[in-house]
């Protein structure tokens, strides 16, 4: 079967795919991005570059799964992820949100309990 | 002879300034039976009034929340202070005034007795007083309804947020209680925690300053979060054990 793609766009996908592979690195270098997250960005990092450097791969999958256009299977696979990605987003943000009125909750509490300290610690000085 | 019950009075405060200082001098002036010592606690929900500067000027009992909450993370701190107080019984009321002090004492019998652990006191039993509007009955309805699918518990007034608590109960709402409109959620959660409901009649007010955190326009959202939130639980509770954890 003869090559879609031509050289010079593969070349220019396999420098993108390094590229955003190194940005990933520096972000979980720098602490900026958790461990627990950046395991998804690199599993996506891995396919962009398996993808540069293996030209017919996606023709061969959409066979493989009986899918005429293989661009869509592209679109499919990107959509699927971006959902499950987005779900697991909200689980995330939904612990925050417990976890910010526990801490806001205890906050308050501890703040109450100390004013009130400091008020009996400044009679008994007075005293 | 009997000690007295230690009763912490929670009152959640969104920008109700204008009701502060009659309701707290109105709670001073209510006599309690002999049985009871009840101690408000204002609950300070991030107002943007100057509810906070009321409460320290009338040198008032109160607990500023630094980030706003909402009306059922604003209670549940009430209830988790008032858990660890060592408080029997924590009663909501609104800050709006809605709820008479001269009514608390009806409410806070039911405890007393042992004759319950949850008592809501209830606009709907007798014809008496601040009724609201038709709209707002007749999704009160519904909730009764629903409860009563699930749980088996008929509240006629679900969505009175002027309730008592005892000790038992407090364990339950320190641990978990709904975030938005916790109300009609809130009967789930006793119920299957099987806890005793009991509602007494309460005479309600119309209220005097600020507005409700059910407006009119958000009506649609209210009924399906809190069915959302109810059958969620339910589900939650009568299948993953009695617990909340997340």
């Amino acid at each position: 079967m003869e090559n879609v793609i031509p050289y010079r766009l593969q070349i220019i996908a396999i420098i993108l795919a390094l590229c955003f592979m190194f940005f990933i690195f520096r972000l979980i270098a720098k602490g900026k991005l958790r461990e627990e997250y950046s395991f998804i960005w690199i599993t996506c990092t891995g396919l962009l570059l398996l993808f540069s450097f293996w030209r017919n791969g996606l023709d061969v999958i959409a066979k493989l799964l009986g899918i005429f256009y293989a661009p869509s299977l592209i679109f499919l696979g990107a959509i699927f992820a971006i959902v499950i990605f987005l779900v697991h987003l909200s689980v995330v943000n939904s612990k925050q949100h417990t976890q910010i009125k526990d801490l806001a909750q205890e906050m308050a509490i501890l703040k109450k309990k100390l004013e009130e300290n400091e008020k009996l610690y400044s009679n008994a000085k007075i005293d | 002879m009997k000690s007295k019950l230690k009763v912490a009075l929670i009152i959640p405060c969104f920008n109700e300034e204008e009701s502060i200082p009659g309701l707290f001098a109105e709670i001073k002036n209510t006599r309690f039976s002999e049985h009871v010592s009840v101690t408000p606690v204002f609950i300070n929900d991030c107002s943007k009034d100057n509810s906070k500067q009321i409460l320290l000027n009338h040198t008032i009992e109160f607990i500023d929340l630094p980030v706003n909450l909402g009306i059922g993370g604003a209670v549940q701190t009430g209830f988790k202070y008032a858990l660890r107080e060592g408080y029997d019984v924590a009663v909501q009321m609104d800050g709006d005034g809605q709820h008479p002090p001269s009514e608390l004492q009806k409410i806070l019998d039911l405890i007393i007795n042992n004759e319950a652990d949850v008592v809501i006191g209830s606009r709907y039993l007798t014809k008496e007083g601040f009724q609201s509007s038709s709209l707002r009955r007749a999704g009160i309805n519904y909730f009764k309804w629903l409860n009563k699918k699930l749980v088996g518990v008929t509240i006629f007034d679900s969505t009175s947020g002027y309730r008592a608590l005892n000790k038992k109960a407090l364990k339950i709402v320190a641990d978990y209680y709904p975030d938005e409109y916790p109300e009609p959620e809130a009967i789930i959660l006793y119920a299957l925690h099987n806890l005793k409901i009991k509602e007494v009649p309460v005479t309600m007010r119309e209220r005097q300053g600020g507005s409700s955190s059910i407006k009119t326009y958000k009506t649609v959202y209210y009924m399906f979060k809190v069915t959302l939130g109810t059958i969620f639980l339910y589900i939650r509770l009568k299948f993953n054990g009695k617990r909340y954890t997340l």
